[in-house]
């Protein structure tokens, strides 16, 4: 199968699924739990992906995620308020200093800009470090970014420890199935363009990369900063599904989270990283949602169900998929129509072969 | 002093107390084969390690096309620790990490065979050629810069084809057999341009026939390519028949440099290898 073909295949795949994505929200009941969870598999797809980048595709094992985001939602936040609801929003602090307002589009791309700046100040002295120094690093940070965006000096800006909200959010799930479409897609560029390359062989051996002619330095931080866009992207989404920006959701076990999705997902796989994306969001959001809830089968009392007892099952999940299947779902290939095709063609030539 | 590619100076690599290379100067001429050899643990990869920028010698300098390269003298606690000579020699630093010493025209190989494992051959080839492009982020993820790329590929697969590898090209690096992936790792530091190739240890692991045939392909490399060839190696088949001049470190000490006639039969060199009778 060729590549123009396999191109336009998955396109084609890809508009299907938009159409079908769109229809069931047409029929589904607006709170229907399904909704949600496509929504928010959108987003921490996108950020999962940004994750990958880093840690799967260039090996720099980084735990500021959440920091990253934090700083995009709050860009996105600070940005786009408008300017009548200021007053009523930083209530607290005589309405702000910022006193203008932008468009969803560009407050998306500030938020990415202002986590990829960050992200390059922060990496000049962090990047230096390696393996579990720089994860300990970037996780520092991201905890410091946190509570200083809780800070009351701050607070004409952040609104201190109060939540920001009344910013423009969205209603329909085309939104953040389409910024997540474009952003990873442009992410998928990279990551097949020259510079990907170079990411790739930087995680396969950096001193041999070094001699390779690849600035060491500039390539790492280049990653950290495209990693950091796009979650701080991710970020701004997730404020906009939440409806509200507070510092204090944007925790470590948000980072987690994250890691969690890239590991079973399959470290160095896009497409990984994406069907693990919405099976995670899927099983904590819905699908073991009736274990924390009591159960009777006639007058008989299922055991062991109760409050929590989700985390319980979702943990030993994680801990098999851990041991059985290392390299997670998808390994480090990925999923493509072209692979499909030649997977079949595989087994019926092989049959045709036999008889 | 024209005609020599490489030219270091005083090369002299402390760590801590232990001498690793001791005030070594030495010399490459344009089109020359010449081999570093020496007992295990002499210090020959350390003097490689300097003059590719993968360490910063503590004191010398190094001249690369009669241009200085890098240049360093003992600072701050080597100051005081130094325990070499000429350390009032040289009061400059000048240093240059790995990537630029590559870009300067300068490719290694490795001891231990470093390929990028998970990556194919093509890719690992193709990686050399992204120092030179001229792309950024933007035109390369938008493939604005696919001329370049296109000549990039081009210029990979030709090489590929002369070295006889086309075949193999989408073969994952790391699953390929021992000598192969020898012969990929110069392929890959072929595709840098180089003008001067450092091959450290390149038969390391080889049988008698397999050496031989690398002895023919790394002649062949240096016409074909118009190389000079610097290289550390221990199989002195493949040393005394290749080198135009031999240089012998012992303890990080230069004993001797010559012709292969002329080091194979110095004292000196018999007795840094087979040792020295202790009543002699």
């Amino acid at each position: 199968m060729s590549k123009k073909a396999n191109g336009i295949i998955s396109a084609l795949l890809l508009l299907a699924l938009f159409g079908l994505v769109l229809m069931l929200e047409r029929t589904l009941p607006p709170t229907h739990i399904a909704l949600t969870v496509l929504k928010k598999g959108c987003i921490y797809a996108l950020v999962a992906v940004s994750m990958n980048l880093l840690n799967g595709f260039t090996g720099l094992f980084s735990l500021g995620q959440a920091g990253f985001m934090l700083i995009g939602a709050y860009t996105y936040g600070i940005l786009t308020i408008p300017v009548a609801d200021r007053a009523s929003v930083y209530q607290y602090f005589d309405g702000g200093i910022v006193q203008f307002s932008v468009p969803v589009i560009v407050g998306l791309i500030a938020a990415g800009i202002t986590a990829a700046f960050f992200a390059w100040l922060i990496g000049l002295p962090v990047l230096r470090l390696k393996s579990d120094y720089l994860a300990i690093a970037t996780l520092g940070f991201a905890e410091i970014i946190r509570a200083f965006f809780q800070w009351d000096k701050l607070g004409r800006l952040t609104n201190g420890s109060n939540l920001l909200r009344k910013f423009p959010t969205f209603n329909s799930i085309a939104f953040p199935f389409l910024v997540t479409v474009v952003c990873i897609g442009i992410m998928v560029l990279i990551i097949n363009s020259s510079y990907g390359r170079a990411f790739r062989a930087i995680r396969d051996d950096e001193i041999a990369a070094e001699a390779m002619g690849i600035n060491l330095a500039k390539h790492k931080r280049m990653a950290f900063c495209i990693s950091s866009f796009f979650a701080g992207v991710g970020g701004a989404l997730l404020a906009m599904y939440q409806t509200s920006i507070q510092a204090a959701t944007f925790r470590s076990s948000m980072t987690y989270e994250i890691l969690l999705i890239v590991v079973i997902g399959g470290i160095g796989s896009v497409t990984g990283s994406c069907i693990a994306a919405f099976l995670f969001i899927a099983s904590s959001e819905w699908w073991l949602r009736f274990l924390d809830t009591e159960m009777y089968i006639g007058s008989f009392k299922v055991p062991l169900l109760r409050t929590g007892f989700r985390k319980v099952v979702f943990s030993v999940i994680v801990m098999a998929v851990v041991l059985f299947a290392r390299r997670g779902i998808m390994g480090d290939r990925e999923f493509s129509v072209a692979g499909i095709y030649n997977f079949f063609k595989k087994k019926f030539g092989r049959k045709e072969a036999a008889k | 002093m024209s005609g020599n590619i490489l030219r270091a100076e005083n090369i002299t690599m402390q760590f801590g107390g232990v001498m690793a290379v001791d005030n070594l100067s030495l010399e490459v001429n344009e089109g020359e084969i010449v081999a570093l050899i020496g007992p295990n643990g002499a210090g020959k990869t350390t003097a490689f390690n300097c003059i590719t920028g993968v360490y910063e010698p503590t004191n010398g300098c190094v001249y690369f096309c009669d241009e200085l390269m890098l240049e360093s003298y003992p600072h701050g606690k080597m100051k005081r620790i130094y325990q070499g000579s000429n350390a009032a020699k040289y009061t400059k630093r000048v240093t240059l990490s790995p990537d630029k010493i590559t870009k300067l025209g300068i490719a290694r190989t490795f001891q231990n065979i470093r390929l990028f494992s998970s990556m194919t051959v093509f890719e690992n080839v193709l990686i050399a050629k992204h120092m030179r492009a001229k792309q950024n982020l933007l035109t390369a993820a938008f493939r604005l810069n696919y001329a370049e790329e296109n000549r990039m590929r081009r210029e990979a697969m030709e090489l590929l084809e002369m070295q006889n590898m086309a075949h193999l090209k989408n073969e994952i690096a790391g699953s390929l057999p021992y000598g192969i992936q020898r012969r990929l790792e110069i392929a890959r530091a072929l595709a840098t341009d180089p003008k001067l190739l450092l091959l450290d240890e390149p038969a390391a692991g080889m049988n008698p026939q397999e050496t031989q045939e690398l002895t023919d392909f790394i002649r062949q490399i240096r016409d074909d390519y118009h190389l000079t060839i610097f290289m550390i190696e221990h199989h002195m088949d493949l040393v005394m028949q290749i080198s135009d001049r031999i240089y012998v470190l012992d303890f990080g000490k230069l004993i001797t440099h010559g012709t292969p006639e002329a080091v194979q039969n110095d004292q000196r060199v018999i007795d840094a290898y087979l040792g020295v009778s202790e009543d002699a």
